[in-house]
C-alpha cells in the first residue's frame, strides 16, 4: 500500500493511514523527494496519528524526508506522535532530533506558513 | 492457556504483522496500553534484525505464569551467520547494516529480562520477557 501525496498550495501532506513496511517507508521518502521538486513545495507534513508505533527504521526515514526536503528548499514538519508512541520512542532511546514536530495536521500548517513568513525577510 | 504464536520472519512486512501479532498478546495478557506500545517496538527492532542480518528466522510469543507472576515471553531465533561480537553489538551507536544502531540495546533497555546467544554460522537467538506491574 502506497501513501497518498496531497497537494495543498505549496505544501506536500501525506497522511500515513496504516502500519507500514520498511520498503512502503522508503518508497515515500523517494516520493517526497521528487514531488518537491516537481511541485516546488516549500513544505512537507508527514501526518503519523495513524501509527501505534515509530520504530527506529521508521524514526531514520522520516529524519531523511525532513533532512532532503531542507535540501530542496522545504521545511518538513511531523505531526500527530501519538502519547505512547512518543513514550516508547523516549525509552528505546529514538529521537527525531533536528525534525520540527507538531501536535496535529492543523498546529504543522501553522508551522509551515510560519516559517515561510519568516523566511521572507532573508537576504536574496 | 498456552496462547503462543509463531511468526516466520522472512521480509521487512513480516516485522510488521510480528510487533501487531505482540501488540494483542500483550493487550490480551493485561499490560497497558502504553507497555503494549513499548513490546510492539521491541519486536519491531529484533524481528528487524533477522530481516537485515539473516534474511529468515521466526519470533515466537507466548504468555507467561510463574508462581502468579504474569507476562510476556518473546523469542527470536534465526539460522543466520551469527554476531561476532555481542558486546559491540550491543552497544549504543553501533551497527552495520541500516540501522540506527540503538535496535538491540534498545529493546534490552525496555524489557525487563534480554539475553542474546549467537554462534558464528549457527544463528542468534534473542529471549526478552516483559512482567505484568
Amino acid at each position: 500500500m502506497s501513501v497518498p501525496i496531497l497537494k495543498q498550495g505549496d505544501v506536500l501532506i501525506a497522511s500515513i493511514q496504516a502500519a507500514l513496511s520498511d520498503r512502503e517507508l522508503a518508497q515515500l521518502h523517494d516520493a517526497f523527494a521528487d514531488q518537491v521538486g516537481r511541485f516546488r513545495s516549500r513544505g512537507v507534513i508527514i501526518d503519523v496519528t495513524a501509527l501505534d508505533v515509530l520504530d527506529s527504521f521508521a524514526t531514520r526515514t522520516l529524519r531523511s524526508i525532513a533532512y532532503t526536503a531542507k535540501l530542496r528548499g522545504a521545511n518538513a514538519v511531523v505531526v500527530g506522535i501519538q502519547p505512547d508512541v512518543a513514550f516508547a520512542m523516549v525509552q528505546l532511546g529514538l529521537s527525531l532530533e533536528g525534525v520540527a514536530t507538531a501536535l496535529d495536521l492543523e498546529e504543522g500548517l501553522a508551522y509551515i506558513r510560519d516559517v515561510a513568513k519568516r523566511g521572507s525577510h532573508r537576504v536574496r | 492457556m498456552s496462547a503462543e504464536v509463531s511468526v516466520p520472519i522472512e521480509r521487512d512486512a513480516d516485522i510488521v504483522t510480528a510487533r501487531q501479532e505482540g501488540r494483542q498478546l500483550a493487550a490480551a495478557a493485561g499490560f497497558s496500553s502504553a507497555d503494549q506500545t513499548i513490546i510492539a517496538l521491541a519486536i519491531s527492532e529484533i524481528t528487524r534484525n533477522i530481516v537485515s542480518y539473516a534474511q529468515r528466522g521466526k519470533v515466537t510469543l507466548s504468555r507467561m505464569d510463574e508462581g502468579g507472576r504474569r507476562g510476556i515471553l518473546i523469542v527470536a531465533q534465526d539460522d543466520g551467520p551469527g554476531i561476532p561480537d555481542i558486546d559491540l553489538a550491543m552497544r549504543d551507536g553501533y551497527s552495520t547494516a541500516k540501522s540506527l544502531g540503538v535496535g538491540l540495546p534498545g529493546a534490552r533497555r525496555v524489557m525487563d529480562e534480554f539475553e542474546l546467544v549467537s554462534a558464528l554460522g549457527k544463528g542468534t537467538t534473542v529471549t526478552m520477557k516483559k512482567w505484568l506491574r
